[in-house]
């Protein structure tokens, strides 16, 4: 069972937005009235026996900034290289800036910008001159202009002349994303863009899609879920090939296991009690002692209930009171094994 | 645009690519030389193309012994075309520009060929010592480049469609020399003595028409009849038509 299935689980935006995963539905609203740019009903992709990609359905608006996470083998890559025309689906329809990709490639091409796992690029080619081949591939007019505009944005100014094959993974991924940009394309498509590189390289990429998504629509793939939280207003979780859940970074950490639990160290007398109490209360779902001694009470709803746990605590004295934070990686690992399982 | 260009869209971008590739590496220049210094030698070498024995104002000894030497330079050409992009991922780049299978497949056709031209002109100080020795049928050595031009095509595309099939450079090299080999093999006498003999002459001449080294002669003889002219023409095609299906089956793997 799919937890797009299920959103009586759900906080009530959250729920809406999940039913909007499914096919025939209207897609979620996020910021702005953005036009629909990608549209994509019904995909499915087989290789062999293995359904890579399993009937998903979702719509993008510009100004969205989507992010897919989900396992290895989730069905991440193989969705991307469809909507990109690398692959022709099995089944399904897509449709990008209004253009059927099964019946148009070419002219979807020309509004894709795309970065492909790895960034793979002409490694025995100079930077400028790769970015003088696509801007050619392209046909793009005022090709000059263009290639300056990309080495600035990606800060690639002072590699200009050099091989693509010497240079560190981060300026490798970046002239990667200037190739996607060369064009200013509406749609752009971004396949693990951070992957491998350091953290002060993935810092700068990120920074980079950041400072892209005003006035476009992004698709990136990731399995880092701080990455989704800090560049995508939307998160969509897909493992073995189907949409789990469709949603923001914000309402997933809001449903992640331990969100709002209260976190506390007894000060005057006995953290056992302390906890028997709490998990008398019909609000919690399970307080705790901790191994470092502290006490955690976690709500059944989700909902921040420090009040509930003041007040239940009585007479007993506390110190360090916090309310923790939902994590994403725990919501991701408990969607994407109750499928496995 | 009309539907044909439309369907080769990118050719020229791909074109220009790969053919500056060709000088951006050492394999270009190294290329160059292993063949001159080939075709040399066998030109004027006692055993083969007895060139200075002939005294004769002609290029046969340097044309007759090409197709050979082509055999195992024009796979090298070739071989990087296809596999190097599968290899490193780029084919998924290049094939989600505005750019169709048939254009980037016809446009690295195209580079290959223009470097072997490049590569055949150079053999024009045998040209030059000719006309001062002598004086040379200048329409059998037009022919003869013709003739030379048109060799290195169908290999070539026979060289490309191994590089569209395999990921290893040396693996699509290999077999694409024993396909080119194989191709040149069934114009030696000695097939066709064997073919006659076991099937009878009707399959005899029906092979003996698929000899590249029959049809290559009778154009390096100056005579540029339309049937031999035909057959390399449809045999490039037919090899590249071959490449692109194989292409589209493996670019995604």
């Amino acid at each position: 069972m799919t937890e797009t299935d299920h959103p009586d689980s759900v906080p009530p935006e959250v729920a809406a937005e999940t039913e909007a995963a499914a096919p025939e539905a209207t897609p979620p609203e996020t910021d702005g009235p953005g036009e629909v740019l990608i549209s994509v009903a019904d995909l499915t992709k087989h290789y062999g026996a293995i359904r890579a990609v399993d009937g998903i359905s979702f719509q993008v608006r510009r100004g969205d900034v989507l992010g897919f996470l989900g396992p290895n083998g989730a069905g991440k890559t193989t969705a991307m290289k469809m909507i990109t025309g690398f692959l022709e689906p099995d089944r399904g329809s897509i449709e990008v800036a209004g253009i059927d990709v099964a019946a148009d490639r070419l002219a979807v091409s020309r509004r894709i910008g795309y970065l492909p796992e790895d960034a793979p690029a002409y490694g025995e080619m100079a930077v400028e001159a790769f970015l003088r081949f696509i801007a050619e591939a392209r046909e793009l007019e005022a090709a000059d202009e263009a290639i300056e505009t990309v080495l600035e944005t990606a800060h690639l100014r002072s590699v200009r002349g050099q091989t693509i094959e010497t240079l560190s993974k981060g300026y490798k991924r970046r002239v990667g994303l200037a190739q996607a940009l060369i064009h200013d394309p509406d749609v752009l498509i971004l396949d693990e863009p951070t992957d491998g590189l350091d953290p002060n390289q993935k810092a700068v990429v990120q920074d980079l899609i950041s400072s892209l998504s005003a006035n476009r629509c992004i698709v990136l793939s990731t399995h880092i879920l701080d990455e989704a939280e800090r560049v995508c207003n939307r998160a969509v979780i897909l493992s073995e090939g189907r949409i789990l859940v469709d949603s923001t970074p914000e309402a997933l950490v809001a449903r992640a296991p331990g969100h709002n639990a209260v976190r506390f160290r007894v000060t005057e007398g006995d953290a056992a009690d302390v906890a028997a109490t709490l998990s008398a209360a019909d609000w919690c779902a399970g307080a705790r002692v901790l191994p470092g001694g502290e006490v955690e009470a976690e709500p059944r709803d989700g909902q921040n209930r420090l009040n509930d746990v003041l007040a239940a605590v009585g007479e007993h004295r506390v110190a360090d009171v916090r309310v923790r934070e939902g994590r994403l990686d725990e919501l991701f690992r408990d969607v994407t094994r109750g499928v496995a399982a | 645009m009309s539907g044909l260009a439309r369907r080769f869209t990118g050719m020229r971008a791909v074109l220009r690519r790969e053919f500056h590739g060709y000088f951006a590496s050492p394999l270009g220049y190294i290329f160059i030389v292993i063949f001159l210094i080939a075709s040399g030698y066998l030109m004027v070498s006692r055993d083969f193309g007895r060139f200075l024995e002939l005294r004769e104002a002609n290029l046969d000894a340097l044309f007759s012994y090409l197709p050979w030497i082509f055999v195992v330079l024009v796979p090298a050409v070739a071989m990087r075309l296809w596999a190097e992009e599968r290899r490193s991922g780029t084919v998924e780049l290049l094939l989600t520009l505005p750019i169709t299978l048939e254009g980037s497949y016809l446009g690295k056709f195209l580079a290959g060929w223009a470097f072997l031209a490049v590569s055949v002109l150079l053999t024009w100080p045998a040209v030059f010592q000719v006309a001062r020795l002598g004086d040379p049928d200048w329409g059998a050595i037009f022919a003869s480049y013709v003739a030379t031009l048109l060799a290195a095509a169908v290999l070539l595309a026979i060289g490309l469609l191994f590089s569209a099939l395999s990921k290893n450079q040396v693996v699509a090299f290999i077999l694409a020399v024993a396909a080119s080999v194989g191709f040149l093999l069934i114009g030696v006498p000695q097939t066709q003595e064997f073919v006659g003999k076991w099937f009878g002459g009707y399959v005899e001449r029906v092979v003996s028409s698929l000899s590249l080294l029959d049809h290559f002669e009778t154009l390096t003889r100056g005579l540029l009849q339309l049937n031999s002219l035909l057959f390399f023409v449809l045999f490039t095609v037919g090899w590249l038509v071959c490449g692109m299906l194989v292409l589209g089956q493996t670019k995604t793997n």
